[in-house]
């Protein structure tokens, strides 16, 4: 068991709504995510997980015609306020996504792309920092010899391994992840689930997963999304072991339509 | 309701296949049904047949083409050419200071050696007619096919078509591609939707009209803001082309940057970089192919156009690398002197040569930009969706 | 890991760098949307005013220095019909056995495909030279020695021009046909073969219709084009001034573009014909920006429903 570190709440939101187009996809969600925690949400396709997962970091703007109401405050801040710099919060609010997507340069470039940025760091800072990203990530010694072939070269877990190297090399202080593993075999699957435990000791991480047995494995506070709405939100044990609502239990007991 | 048929049939089949044991109903329903259908034949094979005409089309091309060049070495007013002697001369006097190195462009090598390799066994058995042998006529920096004493040279026309060519690309390529990065990524939704169908509008304009338009008003604004001495010089010409060739680059940078998959643009936002740090650092770098491409297009295009350049370029075969002096390009010189030359002449099989010769750079051009581009597009994107 | 607080734009460098990047492009396109626009209203300034009726109705009188263009709209439009005849069908065909019968990694499609490429690069002034060396030179004289006339076929005509644009416009129709017909939704192709149609039948009586505007839309790109080309034609079969009209396939006849260079550099008095040459462009202009904009739309409402299939 990971070491207790005293339960913090990083992520507010309060009555977050989503708008594409004239479809409410994301309805009146009010929740806590605690620092240093790993919290899943699970729920069927269409459900809005994803859409709350990409309202964290703002990724929604970039969706034309949709819409956002409501609160989310990172460490009390509202990152919707009108002052608040975009860029800035994604650096702080880091993403993985379904899909790995490794741009078509380098591994060493792909690691090194959000540290340069900013500014020029010197090699040796780089060349540190992406060593040690790769290693947190798992992948440094399957890369070691070829850091600068092509990221394309990679297998699908590898790929999606680097993706998450990529988004903590910048030093985020919350991950998001959007279904990692739902693309990958059952052996990355598991590196991957590995990976995300060792990395709750630094981050706070978020999880939107397809899988409810994963859900159940990794993280320590699971939601429960259904039409838009949260349903349910609790800590993973009680949510499973005793749930409160009958749309969960149908759901994690796999009776759903 | 719409699905119970089918289900029905589904189950009828499986019922068959597991169940029955009559050996008379399944051979019946399997082994029967596979007779030849000839009209299901001949139709695939007619239109893959004609589409076949176009691969064969390709071949007509260069053989007929060929076929009214070999006059070149075969026709009446051949002559034999003295070994020693088929050498440039005056290639190499030009003034060192002319030669800019920008302009110069190693496609014009090629050129030469084609000629001199078909030339020289064909040269060697013709009856003399003229003084000057054949080979070192066409390598010659005179182009005067109208004289006492015709002279072929090629060299001029070679070098005015890479100089418009060039002029041409350094104007058309940093708009065209620049425009497409813009359109592609920054422009809003309703911009986008307005510059494209311009820009085809202007894809639309017939050569000819672009001519015209260099003749009239580009010749006397470049004379007027530059001072040049000539009106009509390479320097119009090469504007001319990139009217042309814009859209081309334009459209087809635009296609390749708007094809990247989407993924990488949101991977690049969620890194916390700013668009403009996701356009230049991923998404041009990735699709260099296409915009090299774009480019090869552009000069093929360029290269082989004969309008424009006939109408704007003044015309003059010299051999300069100055940029405001009135030049020859070799398209306009078929343009130019087709219609007036003697059929089966050799001033007639030289025109033809050197439709070959266009055709040649044309088709490498197009053989690389099509396989090698395409090969590196397919190759970098292997695994990512777009 | 020192705790940062709040989300402020940090003011950098790079926020210059990236102004100037954005504005650069920006200028880029505006270049274009000038360019596109001081061309069109130059024309349409200097020539609107110059067509009259008699302009479009008459023939030219006095070596090319008065009169209309009325030989030149008529061989034009002659000319393209014939090219339309001649191209549509093959390049048609093409697009079908591409998309309907050829397998993708066949070495044949490859094939196919690279030469439907090469064509639409190869110079258009090849093409004329292709046109005289193999339709007139081969084809013409062949017909000639086998019928045993003297010089009827093989020599620069109408015929032969309409076949050398056939030829330099078939990439373009092959395209958009084949664009036309991968439109067409999978599940109405399934459909009809689910129902015992053969290969052919599906695509005669359930794809042909379907993607029956993408023909239409490659043929008026093809005439657009064909319309506007003036290289390949100058030597297969236009005419510099020829007031009366064209009388058969082996007539020469006169075209807009070829007319158009004939005025602005051949004409003996080029100054006093200015009008007519500004006029000769709008027409030629209109009729290719015409063509072009069916094109266009036909092809958007295609495209529209291409989507709306998905």
């Amino acid at each position: 068991m990971a070491a207790p570190i005293p339960l913090q709440p990083k992520i507010r939101t309060f009555e977050l709504n989503v708008y594409y187009g004239h479809k409410h996809a994301l309805q009146d969600v009010t929740l806590e995510i605690y620092a240093n925690r790993v919290t899943a949400f699970i729920g069927p396709s269409g459900c809005g997980k994803s859409t709350f997962l990409r309202a964290l970091n703002r990724m929604n703007e970039l969706i034309p015609n949709a819409r956002t109401t409501g609160r989310v405050e990172i460490d009390g801040i509202n990152i919707y306020d009108p002052n608040v710099d975009v860029v800035q919060v994604r650096r702080r609010v880091g993403m993985v996504f379904q899909q790995s997507v490794p741009f078509p340069k380098s591994i060493y470039d792909n690691v090194a792309f959000g540290l340069r940025l900013n500014g020029r760091p010197s090699k040796a800072e780089l060349d540190e920092i992406v060593e040690q990203s790769l290693r947190r990530a798992a992948l440094w010694d399957e890369v070691k010899d070829r850091l600068h072939h092509s990221a394309l070269e990679l297998s699908g877990g590898q790929q999606q391994r680097l993706c998450i190297a990529r988004a903590i090399a910048v030093n985020p202080e919350v991950l998001l992840m959007d279904e990692p593993c739902s693309a990958l075999d059952p052996i990355s699957t598991a590196k991957i689930e590995e990976l995300i435990e060792e990395l709750k000791r630094d981050y706070t991480i978020v999880l939107v997963t397809h899988n409810i047995q994963q859900a159940a494995r990794i993280s320590d506070y699971t939601g429960f999304f259904y039409l838009g709405r949260l349903v349910e939100y609790n800590r993973t044990r009680e949510l499973f072991t005793n749930p409160q609502r009958k749309e969960t239990e149908d759901y994690i007991t796999g009776r759903f339509g | 309701m719409a699905t119970s048929p089918s289900a029905d049939l589904k189950a009828q089949n499986v019922d068959r296949d597991t169940l029955t044991e009559s050996p008379l109903r399944t051979s019946h329903s399997f082994t029967q049904r596979r007779f030849f259908r000839w009209g299901e034949w001949i139709a695939e094979q007619l239109t893959r047949l004609i589409a076949f005409s176009t691969i064969a089309v390709i071949g007509l091309i260069f053989l007929f083409i060929a076929r009214e060049a070999i006059g070149v070495f075969s026709a009446h007013d051949t002559y034999p050419s003295p070994p020693s002697q088929a050498t440039p001369e005056v290639y190499g006097a030009e003034p060192p200071e002319a030669a800019s190195p920008e302009v110069y462009n190693p496609e014009a090598e090629p050129a030469q050696p084609t000629t001199e390799r078909l030339s020289s066994p064909a040269a060697g058995n013709t009856p003399s007619q003229q003084p000057l042998p054949l080979l070192q006529n066409l390598l010659s920096t005179t182009w005067q096919p109208v004289s006492a004493q015709p002279k072929y040279g090629l060299l001029p026309l070679i070098t005015g078509s890479l100089k418009v060519t060039v002029i041409a690309l350094l104007l058309a390529t940093p708009i065209g591609v620049l425009a497409a990065i813009f359109v592609a990524f920054f422009a809003p939704l309703w911009l986008r939707e307005a510059i494209k169908p311009i820009v085809e509008l202007l894809a639309g304009f017939p050569s000819v009209v672009i001519g015209f338009f260099c003749l009239m008003v580009v010749g006397s604004f470049v004379q007027e803001t530059l001072g040049t001495t000539y009106r009509l010089n390479a320097f119009v010409a090469g504007i001319g082309l990139a009217i042309a060739i814009v859209p081309v680059i334009f459209t087809i940078a635009e296609d390749g940057l708007a094809n990247l998959p989407r993924q990488l643009w949101e991977a690049g936002l969620a890194l916390g970089a700013r668009p403009w740090q996701v356009v230049a650092r991923i998404l041009v770098p990735a699709a260099t192919p296409a915009l090299f491409a774009a480019v090869l297009l552009g000069f093929g295009r360029s290269f082989g156009e004969t309008m424009i350049v006939l109408m704007a370029s003044g015309n003059a075969p010299l051999l300069s690398w100055s940029p405001v002096e009135p030049v020859r390009t070799m398209a306009a010189t078929i343009g130019a002197e087709m219609g007036e030359v003697v059929w089966g002449s050799l001033h007639y099989s030289i025109l033809f040569l050197i439709g070959l010769l266009l055709f040649a750079v044309t088709f490498t051009l197009n053989s690389i930009a099509e396989l090698w581009v395409r090969q590196r597009l397919l190759k970098r994107f292997r695994g990512l969706t777009t | 890991m020192t705790q940062r607080y709040g989300f402020q734009r940090e003011w950098s460098w790079q926020t210059l760098v990236g102004v100037a990047f954005v504005a650069t492009t920006a200028l880029a396109a505006c270049c274009l949307l000038g360019l596109s626009i001081s061309l069109l209203g130059h024309f349409s300034i200097g020539g609107l005013p110059h067509v009259t009726w008699e302009f479009l109705t008459e023939a030219p009188r006095n070596n090319n220095t008065e009169g209309g263009i009325f030989p030149a709209i008529y061989g034009t439009v002659l000319l393209v019909i014939l090219m339309t005849l001649l191209g549509v069908p093959v390049g048609t065909v093409t697009a079908i056995y591409l998309v309907e019968y050829a397998r993708e990694d066949a070495a044949f499609t490859r094939w196919v495909r690279f030469g439907v490429n090469t064509l639409a690069g190869v110079p258009s002034i090849v093409f004329g030279l292709f046109g005289l060396g193999f339709f007139v030179q081969f084809v013409g004289k062949g017909i000639d020695r086998l019928l045993g006339l003297e010089l009827m076929w093989g020599k620069p005509a109408l015929i032969w021009a309409a076949a050398t644009l056939a030829v330099l416009t078939l990439p373009v129709v092959i395209v958009s046909v084949e664009e036309a017909l991968r439109s067409v939704p999978r599940q109405l192709r399934e459909a009809a073969l689910a129902l015992g149609a053969t290969r052919w039948q599906m695509i005669r009586r359930v794809v042909l219709p379907h993607a029956f505007t993408g023909v239409l839309t490659g043929s008026i790109l093809a005439v657009s084009r064909g319309a506007g080309e003036v290289a390949p034609i100058m030597f297969v079969g236009a005419a510099y001034s020829l007031p009366e009209l064209p009388k058969g396939l082996t007539s020469q006849f006169m075209e807009l573009g070829y007319h158009l260079f004939v005025l602005s550099t051949q004409s003996p008095d080029v100054e006093a014909t200015r009008p007519l040459q500004y006029a000769t462009t709008v027409v030629l202009l209109l009729t290719t920006f015409a063509l072009n904009l069916t094109a266009i739309l036909l092809r958007l409402n295609m495209r529209r429903r291409q989507l709306m299939n998905r």
